[in-house]
């Protein structure tokens, strides 16, 4: 068995050598070089561009501006399935490049130049006229009558609003003897930061355009570069080598369209476009910011009576992933903690900021910030016992949800929450850090969080397969799962040797994807790599296993139902004798004089299926009140991934997941300019990603609960571990402090504002007087 | 690949004077760490530069026998912070140098280009700074040497002529002998990372570590270049070591500094700051001295 | 305008080298297309990423912000550098599969070079020492936990190894 084992990347030999290939190792230095013109106002109109001096420098190519996009082809971004359905499909609100500007950084022009000098010095010296209208940074305020409105066919800005409306809220707080605990909580813009900038390169291919592209979704891709060039989709060929990192920045359209198009306008030339650093965080994805307002009923026991939350997502200029990312979140509100009567109002509203898509976690990040920086202030209200509280509330055993039929199988929460406990040292901890007085002070915190594995049943979920037997015994194992780092393949290849039956080393995973071989799929989203590829798979590798003993059966006369393959050979189960090699077989069948086959294998398979993965985070900080600052010391996720298929790579991706919450938790913010509306942090000096320095040892620990509906008893966990980290921290703040903080980073800004109202610091000034 | 519109290499100072005097439109390029990221961004683009980066002889920190200590200017971070002479005698020069960005940009940051750019947040310059530092300049009329507060002209600017450049950075006997320091970046992280606020302080006790005798204080980023705070100073002189001085000292300050408001941080915020690293800078100062605070 | 080149003469990985380098060319751009080392990435092009990290003279430097022409005379090496005539990997390069420090990869070849900058001293580190010392690198999948296990890991072999001589 390969699952379950750590075995080592398949992958893993060519990164330590430097001998993967990556999107800009493989374009070929002949290469035009496209760089993009982007406003220089946060709303309006352009009125006129001038180009003429532009064009004058010597290796530009083309200037091509919004005015010259003559056929306007809108078409959506977000990397969802496309629905057949026109009421169901992604909205389509981008042009390849547009006049009409609604976000500082939208793109107005491109040049096209023979080298990144000559582009760069072109795109100085294009002039821009604008129209420019008010614009408006602010969720709530964009939704008030008379704010500047972005898309006509939003009044109010708001692009959706959903509700949940459980029992009967009004009555329930009717109860007599209950406390109102009422809070507003908020996230910031935070952006992906793969180290491996977006980039695609494009040229033409006889009629058709081939786009390379570091992506997460090529079949995705595909589709909207036909629909935005207003083509046929089969024209359209979408290459994905080796990528360097996505976390949901990727799985959204960005720039292949644009480099598509500029390609066809430049007859075909090939075409790099290569996002510098301080443009991926203005125009390409960020992380929604979300408002959150909650307010709870609690009954002296400590039971919910009635529970509300509004919740404002910040959508930026355009519609791109939309409301499904504030929807997600409004969704987990009432499972997390039931409670009979919830009312859920939860808004995506367009603001004139850098466009939000999907970002690691989809949502639940923010939520989770919100409704466990809640579950902290109520337990201080009612003076509860936080974990006692939430061992009390949290989802039980048992528990199915409504919509996606998920169930509750294991007493995960509690289990989490055990082990995390003893691996921080929790009792010992928290009882040592009461009524401290210093300047500094520790705190213990907790939270925990609710995920669930893919998206069904909001939207398809296949996944295809392919495998290929080679004259060795060896396969190739084809998928439209990617890898994007996180370890796909070599899960992939861990499942296919065990379905199969043959040595890990047997089995090559086709990494790097291309849509006219690849297998049809809609790629890497929703933590659902392991868990969809999972059922093609095992589908796929017991149909190639049948053939191959089909076989057998011919070359041995002995029934098929008395064979099996083991370790790469045909064996007889009756006697357990080894009948032949598989790839004695494999050779014989391809080349036989009197029945060759090629034994091959393929299929779809529909997953009509969802798992909640769920687990938590423990947190330790140390907080320099007269510094304003909070150092993690110590910090534990647990998780219920169900079975792990390689537990070293899963500790791994915990340990990243944990980490890009720990910057969510303490660091991490892009900042707008009130008065233009320009990014003012778009770089990774100013945007505090954090360094190894900022992390204290990471400790990710498992509960593997087999999840009865996986192919393989694994579930979603990409995302889960980015979750609970930073209202973890928040709540440790919390405990060390007595300090709630609303706003998420705990970075020295918002810990000077928390600790100046809270009485803990003074201005100095003020004092040095009253001294 | 840079927008660069010529590049003139110097082997030696005569050589970087004289090309600077025949391009008298051409900037100085030392490690590049900062030129270089200018001109990406285009605030620089189509310079013409001279680059300073091969003269080995401006490399290195040596003591002279009257106890004069001198940084080559292009000495870089990681070679002062690693010298035997600073680590002894001005030891928080080389933990002040060793808090510049990442290590790599150590490698390559020189101590010159961090105080010819004039900026207020260099972690070198504010120590430089509390020490009496002195800067040595070469140029067409010859050799120049100022104390480094009278360099700093205003934000981004300093007191080059044309064709001059910097030779060295001098620390004369007087301005260590005796002095303990300590150096505090604050920062919005642990490392790649300019200072919000930056804060030096030594001090030099009595025989019997009872008196500070002496003790001064810089600051980056309390105002558009790095500056000391006199009245602090002045404070501190001849007081007793007590945490009752080292409050008055850090309260002092704030007749001397006056950072901005900004997006890196409001006035009030560095203020609070930075009469806390005061406190502390000021502390830690006197108990690497061998002093002793009371309770 | 007429492009300025100058004659570069350089060792990189071993290998004497002699290349006519147009002087707007970063070391990066230098490795990159005139070598094709392709080890040396592009994350963020100001130096602060680390992505791009080679060692010269032994010590690290980010090769974006480091000019081509600069490299005259110097000895220069790449992750390329590490592995073996017959495809040996070297230590540290075993240590990063061995203890999952891979993800997507895009940052690890400049994080494998410091290591092997801190590795070439030949002394203890203490754990902050090694995690100061690794500090110029943005890794945004591993949270460095694995990466600082391997570069420990692969420090305390060596010394056990010379220990043993």
């Amino acid at each position: 068995m390969y699952t379950g084992q750590r075995v080592k990347r398949v992958d893993a030999r060519d990164k330590v050598t430097g001998r993967t290939r990556y999107t800009d190792d493989l374009c070929d230095r002949g290469a035009y070089i496209a760089r993009v013109l982007h406003s220089t106002i946060a709303n309006g109109r352009v009125i006129a561009i001038d180009t003429s001096e532009a064009e004058k420098v010597p290796g530009v190519v083309r200037v091509l501006t919004c005015f010259d996009l003559t056929e306007k082809h809108r078409f959506p971004t977000a990397g969802h399935p496309w629905s057949t359905d026109p009421a169901h499909q992604d909205v389509a609100d981008r042009l390849i490049l547009t006049d009409r500007v609604r976000f500082w950084g939208d793109d107005i022009a491109a040049v096209v130049a023979e080298d990144e000098v000559a582009a760069a010095q072109a795109l100085r010296l294009i002039k821009v006229e604008y129209e420019e209208y008010p614009f408006v940074l602010d969720v709530q305020q964009a939704m008030e009558e008379g704010a500047p409105q972005l898309h006509e066919e939003y009044p109010n800005n708001i692009l959706k609003h959903t509700q949940i409306r459980n029992g009967d809220y009004q009555k329930a707080i009717q109860e007599p003897g209950l406390t109102k605990v009422e809070g507003w909580y908020e996230t910031p813009v935070v952006q992906h930061c793969h180290i491996e900038n977006f980039i695609c390169y494009a040229e033409a291919e006889g009629e058709r355009i081939k786009v390379v592209s570091s992506t997460q979704i090529p079949h995705i891709v595909r589709r909207v570069v036909g629909q935005a060039l207003g083509i046929d989709w089969g024209r359209v060929r979408v290459i994905k080598p080796y990528v360097g990192g996505g976390f949901g920045n990727k799985q959204d359209i960005l720039y292949e369209p644009l480099c598509a198009w500029l390609s066809l306008r430049v007859g075909g030339h090939l075409v790099k476009l290569d996002v510098p650093r301080e443009e991926t965080f203005v125009s390409n994805r960020t992380r929604h910011s979300i408002r959150s307002h909650i307010v709870s009923w609690v009954r002296p026991d400590g039971t919910y009576a009635a529970r509300k939350l509004e919740a404002f997502s910040d959508q930026g200029a355009y519609a791109s992933h939309g409301h499904s990312i504030c929807a997600k979140g409004a969704g987990a509100f009432p499972q997390l903690y039931p409670c009979e009567n919830v009312e859920v109002d939860a808004y995506t509203v367009f603001t004139n900021k850098s466009v939000a898509g999907a970002m690691r976690g989809y949502g639940i990040p923010q939520a989770m910030w919100a409704v466990e920086c809640h579950t902290e202030d109520v337990c201080a209200a009612i003076g509860a016992d936080p974990l006692a509280f939430r061992r009390k509330n949290l989802m039980p055993v048992g528990y199915v949800d409504g919509f996606s039929k998920n169930e509750m199988y294991y007493d995960t929460f509690n289990q989490c929450l055990d082990k995390a406990m003893k691996a921080i040292d929790y009792d010992r901890k928290l009882k040592e850090y009461q009524n401290q007085t210093g300047d500094i002070r520790r705190g213990i915190g907790m939270a925990v969080f609710w995920y669930n594995t893919a998206v069904w049943p909001i939207a398809l979920e296949t996944s295809s397969c392919r495998m290929v037997l080679n004259q060795d015994g060896s396969f190739q194992v084809q998928v439209a799962e990617t890898e994007i780092g996180q370890g796909a393949d070599t899960a992939f290849a861990q499942m296919a040797a065990d379905v199969v039956g043959v040595p890990l080393d047997k089995v090559h995973v086709v990494s790097c994807q291309d849509t006219d071989v690849t297998p049809f799929g809609t790629s890497a989203y929703a933590s659902r790599q392991t868990y969809i590829a999972g059922f093609s798979i095992r589908q796929t590798g017991l149909m190639l296993k049948q053939r191959i003993l089909e076989y057998a059966h011919t070359l041995t006369r002995m029934p098929v139902f008395n064979l099996d393959i083991a370790e790469g050979n045909i064996v007889r189960t009756t006697d357990g004798r080894v009948l032949m090699s598989l790839s004695e077989l494999a050779t014989e069948a391809l080349y036989s004089l009197t029945d060759s086959r090629h034994i091959t294998a393929e299929g779809t398979y529909q997953i009509k299926s969802n798992a909640y993965s769920l687990g938590c985070t423990l947190a330790e900080v140390e907080v320099d009140i007269p510094m304003c600052r909070a150092k993690l010391l110590n910090i534990v996720n647990c998780h219920d991934a169900g079975t792990l298929i390689n537990p070293a790579l899963a500790e791994a991706q915990v340990h990243g997941g944990m980490s890009m919450g720990i910057g969510f938790g303490l660091m991490e913010r892009l900042i707008f300019d009130e008065k233009t509306g320009r990014p003012l942090n778009n770089n990774l000096l100013d945007y505090k990603l954090p360094t190894i320095l900022d992390h204290p040892r990471l400790v990710a620990e498992f509960v593997e609960n087999p999840e009865p509906t996986s192919a393989f008893g694994t579930k979603s966990l990409g995302e889960p571990p980015t979750c609970s980290p930073a209202p973890a921290i928040r709540n440790a703040i919390f405990h060390a402090t007595g300090v709630a903080l609303r706003e998420t980073p705990a970075n020295p800004y918002n810990l000077y504002r928390a600790f100046t109202a809270a009485g803990l610091i003074h201005d100095e000034r003020q004092v040095a007087q009253d001294v | 690949m840079y927008d660069i519109k010529a590049l003139y290499e110097a082997a030696s100072v005569e050589e970087a004077i004289a090309l600077l005097q025949a391009h008298p439109q051409a900037q100085i390029i030392a490690g590049g760490s900062d030129v270089l990221v200018q001109i990406r961004e285009g605030r620089r683009a189509g310079v013409e530069l001279v680059s300073i980066y091969g003269i080995d002889a401006m490399r290195g920190v040596t003591c002279d026998d009257d106890g004069t200590i001198r940084i080559g200017s292009l000495t870089s971070f990681s070679h002062i912070a690693g010298s035997p002479i600073i680590r002894e005698k001005i030891a928080v020069l080389g933990e002040a140098v060793s808090l510049v960005g990442g290590p790599q940009i150590r490698n390559i940051g020189t101590i010159g280009g961090n105080t010819c750019n004039g900026v207020t947040s260099a972690d070198s310059a504010s120590t430089l700074m509390a020490w009496d530092a002195i800067v040595e300049l070469k140029g067409p009329e010859g050799v120049r040497r100022l104390p480094i507060q009278d360099f700093y002209i205003k934000a981004g600017v300093v007191d080059l002529r044309p064709a001059e450049l910097q030779t060295a950075i001098i620390i004369p006997r007087q301005a260590w002998e005796g002095y303990h320091g300590h150096y505090i970046k604050y920062a919005m992280r642990e490392a790649m990372d300019i200072a919000n606020l930056g804060c030096s302080v030594n001090v030099r006790l009595s025989g019997d570590k009872r008196v500070i005798e002496d003790a001064r204080i810089a600051y980056g980023v309390a105002g558009p270049v790095p500056m000391r705070a006199p009245s602090a100073e002045a404070l501190a002189k001849g007081r007793p070591v007590s945490a009752a001085t080292v409050k008055a000292f850090a309260k002092a300050v704030l007749d001397d500094i006056h950072p901005r408001d900004s997006w890196r941080g409001s006035k009030v915020f560095r203020e609070h700051i930075g009469v806390e690293m005061a406190k502390r800078a000021l502390a830690k100062s006197i108990e690497l001295a061998g002093g002793a605070l009371d309770g | 305008m007429a492009k300025q080149y100058k004659l570069v003469r350089c060792t990189v990985n071993g290998k004497a080298r002699e290349v006519m380098v147009d002087v707007r060319a970063s070391l990066t751009d230098l490795l990159r297309n005139d070598f094709r080392l392709t080890s040396v990435k592009k994350g963020c092009e100001v130096g602060e990423c680390g992505a791009c990290n080679v060692i010269i003279d032994g010590e690290c430097f980010n090769s974006c912000i480091y000019l081509a022409v600069w490299a005259d005379g110097k000895d220069i090496l790449t992750l390329e550098g590490l592995e073996g005539p017959n495809g040996e990997l070297s230590d540290i390069q075993q240590a990063f599969i061995d203890e999952a420090a891979v993800q997507c990869g895009f940052c690890t070849p400049g994080v494998i070079m410091s290591a092997m900058e801190i590795l070439n001293e030949g002394r203890e580190l203490s754990d902050e020492e090694i995690r100061i010392r690794m500090s110029g690198h943005l890794c945004r999948c591993t949270g460095y936990e694995n990466i600082f296990r391997a570069v420990k890991k692969t420090m305390m072999k060596r010394l056990e190894a010379k220990k043993g001589q």
